[in-house]
């Protein structure tokens, strides 16, 4: 078992897998052409605000080489697929780093049958596909279109699909990626709009791929209107911050591409999600409507499966831990697609 | 998860002893009368969903030529391989990218049933396994032992 190490840098959220000459994804796991997996952490906002839930997360590209593909679980049929802001992510990092957390920040003012294919568009060198149907479906339709899926792909696909059967499939074209310039470290944020009544955010999926003793890494950040009930199914996630956004992070993040919907207040809460891939079965639901729980199912739990109430309500602590939120949509997924199949099968 | 981790970490260990020939089977698929299949020909129907087999021992006699019947309900493909150590060791850095030739050896596509014959003249203990990258990890492998009488 290999264990990838982290590269953060200062104001950049999104880290580097260190698979030297190999193209990854920001948001989660990445299958090489030997099945090997790297690891690479996760950093995704899920803003709920007037019964629409927006994910924003980064998908980094590494490097030139096979053409890479995630797939990701979406809890609804999104009505728009979109590049996200440049610095949506990167402020939210700002917000919860060590020196800003002594609240200096906010001083500073200022198929089977086949799957039904929903939508296509591209957006920089990612060809984004949202599909519709089953785990088997889906993953036939990923493997028709190159993907090499990972061995426990098709379980966590019927896991998803069992409660929300929409996907979203992407993949960086490397030809595209160099003919925009895009190098190693690059990222593209996308932001996915999503009408909804009961949001949750896909953690599972993180997991993909990997060895059970291997670490999940994610930040997840929540946007709401109001201060939201968390439930999730395991350890491994901590409640960092769960407060009034600050007024500045508000602004900045109104003023990015795309994010002009963030109203004047909301609450902001901030989970790190390290969990051994083999705990990591549940995913985050969320409530933040006053008197009612999050669903059970929406975390990906039944009825024998014991939960994690996680809020800071009533003063409870806050380092529980269980749930979390995930990343949202961040999913992972995948796979590569190998230029050379045949080194890769077998 | 956690008991499939489990289940991967009893399997990886029995395909590993089995692989050196000292594995002792728990529980083994036999005949109704729970006596070891054959000798003679013998069919045994294979289940994969999820990335498992559905069955992780089989108890023949030598002599016994079985067909193997692979229905793989999953949308990606697997394989089964079927021998002695050497043969796995031969599997787990092969390239080839399809069998379909050798006896004992067979892909089978995503959705799909396909069925191979291999004959066990000698006792012992053999694996089977998918060698897919990934798979045997994840635990798809089990073992087959082969009595004398």
């Amino acid at each position: 078992m290999s264990i990838r190490r982290f590269v953060t840098s200062g104001a950049a959220l999104t880290l580097l897998a260190l698979g030297a000459g190999s193209p990854a994804w920001g948001c989660g796991g990445l299958v090489g052409e030997n099945g090997t997996v790297q690891l690479v952490k996760t950093t995704t906002l899920a803003a709920f605000h007037n019964g629409v839930q927006r994910y924003v997360t980064s998908f980094e590209f590494t490097g030139a080489g096979e053409e890479v593909g995630s797939i990701v679980p979406l809890p609804g049929v999104p009505t728009a697929v979109e590049r996200g802001g440049d610095w949506t992510l990167q402020r939210l990092a700002r917000e919860v780093a060590p020196p800003l957390a002594q609240g200096r920040a906010e001083s500073a003012g200022a198929v089977a049958a086949s799957a039904q294919v929903l939508l296509e568009t591209k957006i920089d060198a990612l060809d984004i596909t949202v599909l519709k149907g089953g785990g088997d479906e889906v993953g036939e339709w990923a493997t028709k279109n190159g993907f090499v899926l990972t061995p426990d792909s098709p379980e966590v696909l019927d896991f998803y699909a069992a409660r929300s059967p929409i996907f979203m499939a992407a993949k960086f074209n490397a030809s595209r990626a160099a003919l925009l310039g895009q190098g190693r470290g690059d990222g593209t944020p996308i932001m996915i709009t999503i009408p909804l009544d009961e949001p949750w955010v896909p953690l599972r999926i993180l997991g993909l791929g990997l060895d059970g003793a291997q670490i999940v890494e994610a930040d997840v950040f929540l946007l709401t209107d109001a201060e939201p009930d968390l439930l999730a199914g395991g350890p491994g996630l901590t409640l960092s911050r769960s407060e009034n956004a600050s007024s500045s992070l508000l602004t900045d993040l109104r003023t990015d591409k795309g994010m002009e919907w963030v109203p004047p207040d909301m609450w902001l809460t901030y989970l790190q999600l390290e969990a051994p891939a083999a705990e990591l079965d549940y995913d985050l639901a969320i409530s933040t409507t006053a008197g009612r729980e999050p669903l059970r199912a929406a975390a990906g739990l039944d009825l024998s499966d014991s939960a994690v109430h996680i809020s800071s309500h009533h003063g409870r602590p806050l380092w529980p831990i269980a749930i979390v939120v995930g990343g949202a949509a961040v999913l992972v997924v995948s796979f590569v697609r190998a230029r050379v199949r045949s080194g890769a099968v077998e | 998860m956690k008991t499939r981790l489990v289940l991967v970490a009893v399997l990886l260990l029995a395909a590993s002893t089995v692989a050196g020939g000292t594995v002792t089977a728990r529980r083994a698929l036999v005949a109704a009368d729970d006596r070891p299949l054959g000798p003679g020909a013998v069919t045994v129907t294979l289940g994969i969903e999820h990335s498992a087999f559905n069955m992780k021992e089989l108890e023949v006699r030598r002599g016994t030529t079985v067909t193997f019947v692979v229905r793989n309900t999953d949308p990606i493909a697997h394989e089964l391989i079927v021998g002695d150590a050497a043969v796995h060791r031969r599997h787990e850095s092969g390239t080839e990218s399809n069998h379909d030739r050798v006896p004992g050896e067979l892909t089978v596509a995503p959705h799909a049933t396909a069925s191979t014959p291999y004959h066990f003249a000698t006792p012992g203990t053999f694996v089977f396994a998918c060698h897919l990258p990934g798979h045997v990890a994840y635990g798809m492998a089990g073992a087959i032992r082969v009595l004398d009488s």
